[in-house]
């Protein structure tokens, strides 16, 4: 019997957007329930959030003071114990899934399925190996519980409806370990439409020069409405934040849209985009990698296309 | 205190990897192969942190075939005390190393493990997280910034949100991300040094470890190719095909 159990991820008292694209995956299982379980210091309102997710079948409250934090060693072992009675255990690849997951996996003494591209049965999925150059299928023993991270970008995320599944308190007799505190979490504060879920993202490279260049690139991410990336040269360097990185360890995002601006395209930057729908790139030297699996290139000096762009697009 | 550090070898991050044709796996005759790259800057911080005169020993892991002793060596020049070669022909899994690095804290006794986050072949990013609960100690995964004092670990951490800082009492077990050091270049001399360091070499069926993998990796195929675009010439030229497409 196929019952799944899909855990929320959460900020600040709000459903992350990749937990339902979590329960995308774990509905392409065509399992009998998919149940989330949330694990917060005030878990309400994100339940309710969480319950509205289509192909939900119930949702699962852990209040703890402990758990107002994340933390992998504080959730694991909650987990590991109300997985029993689940045949699979669902986390987003994100972050939080990539640090909380392997560590329930091994309470519960299997191995972990990272990154989940498909399903194609209960116990067989494929998943990206040496930064998406190769995909594996793999399968998973029947008689294990399967606990995998789901790759977001390669699921939509599903639907939110008008009904409401249930919400069930659990309370679980789980000593907790003290070793680990969290201490702070810087957030970068932006209006811009987030990475991991925008239609349109604008990212810069080490093309762009500096931080002050990099205004250009938000400027025009705002004239278009987009988000902004960057590449992994362009976060080293100091241009922008390390939260703003795209591709094999930085965010894997998957928008209609996809600008790299002054991006050579080395295959670690185009691990993370692989799934947008049209890449375009703009780049003073024409024989960039990145022009390769453009699907719009523009060879010239992004310091005057862009402003023209702007005007070209107008009002 | 004592350091170990997980040094695996791998596929070279600048080889274009080939699928071979029947599907059964991927070309890796002939390939450069290179530590992975997330092992060399845990190398690389546990050096640091026994400069600072915060660590007395560091000691790399490698779990792998005989031929791993070129790569160990490299470690060794570049600046452990001693390697540990775990030896096996077999495919070794996250669980399976993370079983492995167990019975090693239980005969080393270290303070801290720095592991990658993640090893650039299988791209699993797993052992450190499965290791520290396996250990039932802190874990503090992609660390940009590492700092001990007073028998504690203050990590900052690269995560979706930003950078989140958390506190482990040790022992701990910490994996590295890109920004959290800069590797250095091993120099010609210390190759020479490097060869009458101790390798302690383990046969991994000696360690008692349950290697068994429930999940089989059944076919390997090349990712779907995206097909090649058209140039344009212009700003003028690329904001019409953006419109025609809808996209703006
Ligand atoms: C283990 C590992 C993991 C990695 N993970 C990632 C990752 O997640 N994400 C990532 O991005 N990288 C990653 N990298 C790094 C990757 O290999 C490249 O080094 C990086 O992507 C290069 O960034 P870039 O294209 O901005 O810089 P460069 O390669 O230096 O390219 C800059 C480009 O800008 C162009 N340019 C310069 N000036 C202008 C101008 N005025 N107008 C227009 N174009 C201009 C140049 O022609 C050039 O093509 C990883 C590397 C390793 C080893
Ligand atoms: N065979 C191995 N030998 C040495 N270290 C390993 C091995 N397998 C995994 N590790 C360590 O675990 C990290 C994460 O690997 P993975 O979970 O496979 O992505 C690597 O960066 C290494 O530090």
């Amino acid at each position: 019997m196929t019952k799944i159990l899909v855990i929320a991820e959460h900020l600040d008292g709000k459903l992350n957007g990749a937990t339902a694209r979590a329960v995308s995956a774990a509905v392409a299982t065509t399992p009998e329930s998919i149940d989330v379980i949330v694990l917060s210091d005030a878990p309400e309102a994100i339940a309710a959030e969480a319950a509205k997710i289509e192909g939900v079948s119930k949702v699962l409250t852990v209040a703890r003071a402990e758990n107002a934090h994340g933390l992998a060693a504080v959730l694991a072992p909650q987990i590991a114990k109300a997985a029993a009675g689940y045949s699979h255990v669902f986390a987003p690849s994100t972050t939080f899934g990539k640090d909380l997951a392997p560590r329930v996996a091994a309470l519960l003494g299997v191995s972990q399925v990272s990154d989940v591209m498909s399903v194609e049965g209960s116990h067989t999925f494929k998943r990206p190996i040496y930064a998406g150059n190769a995909i594996v299928t793999v399968e998973v023993d029947a008689a294990s519980t399967v606990v995998a991270t789901i790759r977001t970008a390669s699921w939509p995320a599903a639907a939110s409806t008008n009904s409401s599944a249930s919400v069930e308190a659990l309370t679980l007799d789980v000593t907790l370990p003290s070793h680990t505190r969290f201490v702070d979490l810087q957030q970068g504060k932006s209006d811009r439409p987030d990475l991991q879920g925008a239609a349109k993202v604008v990212s810069g490279g080490r093309g762009v020069g500096s931080k002050e260049n990099f205004e250009i690139i938000y400027k025009f991410a705002d004239k278009i409405g987009a988000g902004v990336g960057a590449s992994r040269a362009a976060v080293d360097a100091g241009y922008c934040p390390n939260e703003m990185q795209v591709g094999q360890t930085g965010k894997i995002i998957a928008p209609e849209l996809y600008m790299a601006i002054g991006i050579s395209g080395a295959i670690q930057h185009l691990t993370g985009i692989k799934d947008a729908g049209t890449i375009v790139a703009i780049n003073k030297d024409g024989e960039a990698p990145i022009f390769e699996i453009a699907d719009i290139g523009l060879v010239g000096d992004l310091f005057k296309i862009l402003p023209e762009l702007e005007a070209a697009i107008g009002q | 205190m004592k350091i170990l550090v997980g040094y695996k070898r791998v596929v070279d991050y600048n080889v274009r990897i080939q699928v071979k044709p029947d599907g059964s796996g991927v070309v890796t005759d002939g390939v450069k192969l290179s530590a992975n790259p997330f092992d060399d800057i845990a190398l690389e911080e546990a050096l640091r942190l026994r400069e600072k005169g915060l660590a007395e020993e560091v000691v790399i892991v490698g779990i792998g075939p005989a031929d791993l002793t070129a790569h160990l060596r490299n470690g060794l020049a570049m600046g452990a005390n001693r390697a540990i070669h775990v030896q096996t022909t077999d495919a070794v899994s996250p669980l399976a190393a993370a079983r492995t690095f167990l019975k090693l804290i239980e005969k080393e006794q270290p303070s801290l493990v720095i592991l990658g986050k993640q090893a650039i072949d299988d791209d699993a990013n797993q052992t450190g997280q499965m290791l520290a609960a396996l250990w039932d100690r802190p874990q503090a995964t992609f660390a940009s910034k590492v700092e001990i004092a007073g028998g504690k670990v203050t990590v900052t951490r690269e995560v979706d949100a930003g950078l989140e800082t958390i506190e482990a009492e040790l022992p701990a077990v910490i994996t590295t991300d890109l920004r959290l050091n800069e590797p250095r270049f091993i120099k010609l001399p210390d190759i020479m040094k490097a060869k009458s360091k101790p390798i302690d070499v383990i046969e991994l069926g000696s360690l008692g470890v349950e290697v068994a993998d429930h999940i089989k990796t059944t076919h390997y195929a090349a990712p779907p190719k995206r097909s090649k675009g058209v140039m344009v010439k212009d700003a003028a030229e690329l904001v019409a095909a953006l419109k025609q497409k809808g996209l703006l």
